[in-house]
């Protein structure tokens, strides 16, 4: 017999005024969790210029949408997030508080467990209720192994991997509601202050919507290996990715790293270019439908998760398929 | 000034993945044998990042190094490595359910920890320990202390009783400030770490270490041990993989390419 649980809320995160997939993904996820086990799904956004949001994640399944809109939130900042999120998680008393493990969820969900004294699981890729209880399984070990964790306390935090969840397509007639909720935020509260942010500008595609990502590390041999990559994205209308060694370099930007501490992808394809394959880069791309590889060493690690491989030097294969790709679009 | 760096020894995190075992039965990663513990990479770059700041103080600083770890009684090997790097002193504390038990126990006998040593003005930790890579347990001793915490820094430097972090964002960085008492989270992105010298290894022999049970710092029986914990492990496995690689022939890079091509466009995905 299935337990009922007491809802899930997820906390979308806002990009230009828009909810990111991953918090659309998390919203499919609390879907399917109330769906069987009862319980309401409730967003929290926070943000400016939210009109539409509340109906939007309403149609991508949730029952209940609650809207923080000041414009402190326009740039998030995790101590300034924190006490009004606490209030809301305390109040709507969830099951399950779902996070996004971006950047900003993995600063954000910690505090929030700690401040709420309750705990914790990072990097979840999948949540199963048994007995009533949420059973949050993550990667660990640079993603060597899984553990599957419960808490004995609720709710229970998780943030939770892009890519490992599906996202509902939206239905505009589903019901359910939304209303603002106003800031109990003290300015003065604040003991941290961000005092500049520079943001590079994301050329041609992003790397977690792209369908084709073309990731290069040190087998490339230089910085100037990833212009063959730029060039088969360009073609292929795909994003370039990195290993964190090639970041490490200096050969691409940092914003290229996928793995542990990185992007998580799950593309169509994975073109992984003088990679070796080492479990913290898999950890970001492990779940792409096809791997392929390009790695002069018949024994890399990243041929066990490839669908396609070839042994030979990257730097004479790649621009000689370029030109075959130039060929399959001409 | 008084630092605080919370180091964690642990497995070497990039032993080869055939060498790493677990025991399904009781949930728990079989050691790899005659491996020796390294540091928690992101907590050497806490160390790392903690003698930055003294460097930059510049001779004659009285900035002091502390490093602390909850590890079983006896371990000394991450603390050994961090004092050879060039911290003063350390604090080991020894706590029966220090791994496994989730950031929740970690964090608060950490924080009570800190409490004892006193006067600490600046906490670094991690952003996230190379195991069971969670990253809760420094923004956990934040809560608990109630200090600002900084996470995922590339840089941290210290004047006049405030602290400047630069952070990675997804798309780029972001400078932040706090008053101390502070706690900052370490990323790799902070960059290399220096090698331990000959001298300072030398010297690291004789440095101080405090041997602390939980009852030294007063943390009672609820708060150590398997009672506090509010975790549990239910499943510990090694996912299996099970592709079929095929590999794509060729006398030439051109033949590969052209062949890998024609692959990619049947299957549909170019
Ligand atoms: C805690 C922790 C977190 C980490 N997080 C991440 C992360 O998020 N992302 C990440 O990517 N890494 C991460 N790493 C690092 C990871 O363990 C590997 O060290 C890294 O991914 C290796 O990068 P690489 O494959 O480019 O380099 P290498 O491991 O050096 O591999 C280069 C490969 O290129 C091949 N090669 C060499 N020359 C050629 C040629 N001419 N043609 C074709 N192939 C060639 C070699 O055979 C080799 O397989 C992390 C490590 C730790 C400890
Ligand atoms: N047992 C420990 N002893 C000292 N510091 C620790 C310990 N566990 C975690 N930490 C610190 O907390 C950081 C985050 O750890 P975690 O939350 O376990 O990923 C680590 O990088 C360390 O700086």
């Amino acid at each position: 017999m299935t337990e009922n649980i007491n809802g899930v809320l997820v906390f979308v995160e806002m990009v230009d005024n828009q909810p990111v997939e991953l918090g659309l993904e998390m919203l499919g996820l609390a879907r399917r969790i109330s769906d069987s086990h009862g319980g309401t799904v409730t967003a929290v956004v926070f943000g400016t210029n939210l009109e539409g949001v509340g109906d939007n994640l309403i149609a991508y399944g949730a029952d209940q949408v609650l809207i923080n809109d000041n414009v402190i939130f326009d740039n998030f900042h995790a101590e300034a997030w924190l006490p009004d999120l606490s209030k809301i998680v305390a109040e709507v008393a969830p099951a399950i508080v779902l996070i996004g493990h971006s950047l900003s969820g993995t600063d954000l969900a910690p505090r929030l467990a700690f401040r709420l004294d309750i705990d914790v699981a990072t990097g979840c890729e999948s949540i199963e209720i048994v007995n009533g209880r949420p059973h949050m399984t993550r990667s660990c070990f640079g993603g060597l192994a899984r553990e599957v964790v419960t808490f004995n306390k609720t709710p229970a935090v998780a943030t939770i991997r892009s890519k490992t969840q599906q996202a509902l397509t939206p239905m505009m007639e589903r019901a359910g509601e939304f209303k603002f909720v106003s800031s109990i935020l003290d300015l003065n509260s604040l003991r941290s202050r961000v005092i500049k942010r520079e943001r590079e500008k994301t050329v041609g595609v992003k790397l977690e919507s792209a369908k084709i990502v073309i990731s290069g590390g040190l087998g490339l041999g230089g910085p100037e290996g990833f212009n063959t990559l730029n060039e088969i994205a360009e073609l292929v209308d795909g994003a370039v990715g990195a290993s964190r060694a090639a970041c490490d370099l200096d050969w691409c930007p940092r914003s290229y790293q996928v793995g542990l501490t990185g992007r998580t992808v799950a593309p169509e394809l994975y073109l992984a270019v003088g990679i070796s394959g080492a479990s913290h880069h898999m950890a970001g791309c492990g779940n792409a439908k096809t791997i392929v590889s390009i790695n002069s060493d018949p024994a890399a690690a990243i041929f066990k998760s490839s669908r396609f491989g070839i042994v030979g030097n990257c730097q004479e294969v790649m621009p000689a398929l370029v030109e075959e790709i130039k060929k399959l679009k001409a | 000034m008084k630092i605080v760096v919370c180091v964690k020894q642990i497995q070497n995190p990039e032993i080869p993945p055939v060498q790493f075992r677990v025991d399904e039965e009781k949930k728990a990663v079989i050691p790899v044998s005659g491996l020796s513990p390294v540091l928690s990479p992101y907590d050497e770059q806490a160390v790392e990042a903690a003698l930055r700041i003294r460097d930059a103080a510049g001779e004659g600083s009285d900035i002091e190094i502390t490093v602390v770890t909850i590890a079983p009684a006896g371990a000394r090997a991450g603390i050994k490595a961090a004092l050879a790097l060039g911290a003063d002193n350390a604090v080991l504390l020894s706590e029966p359910t220090f791994d496994g038990s989730g950031g929740y126990v970690t964090a608060r006998n950490l924080a009570e920890t800190i409490r004892a040593i006193g006067d600490v003005d600046l906490i670094l930790t991690g952003r996230q320990a190379a195991d069971w890579d969670a990253g809760v347990v420094g923004l956990g001793i934040a809560e608990i202390l109630d200090i600002p915490a900084i996470t995922f820094a590339c840089d941290v430097q210290v004047t006049d009783g405030v602290v400047t972090v630069q952070r990675v964002l997804e798309d780029g960085i972001e400078t932040v400030e706090a008053d101390l008492p502070a706690l900052v989270t370490i990323s790799n992105e902070l960059g290399k770490v220096r090698y331990a010298s000959m001298r300072e290894t030398m010297r690291a022999a004789k440095k101080p270490i405090r041997d602390w049970s939980p009852e030294d710092i007063g943390l009672d029986e609820a708060q150590v041990g398997f009672k506090a914990v509010r975790h549990v492990l239910e499943r510990l496995y090694i996912p299996i993989n099970d592709i079929e690689c095929e590999y794509i022939e060729g006398d030439t890079a051109a033949e590969m390419a052209a062949s890998l091509a024609r692959r990619l466009r049947e299957a549909e995905l170019v």
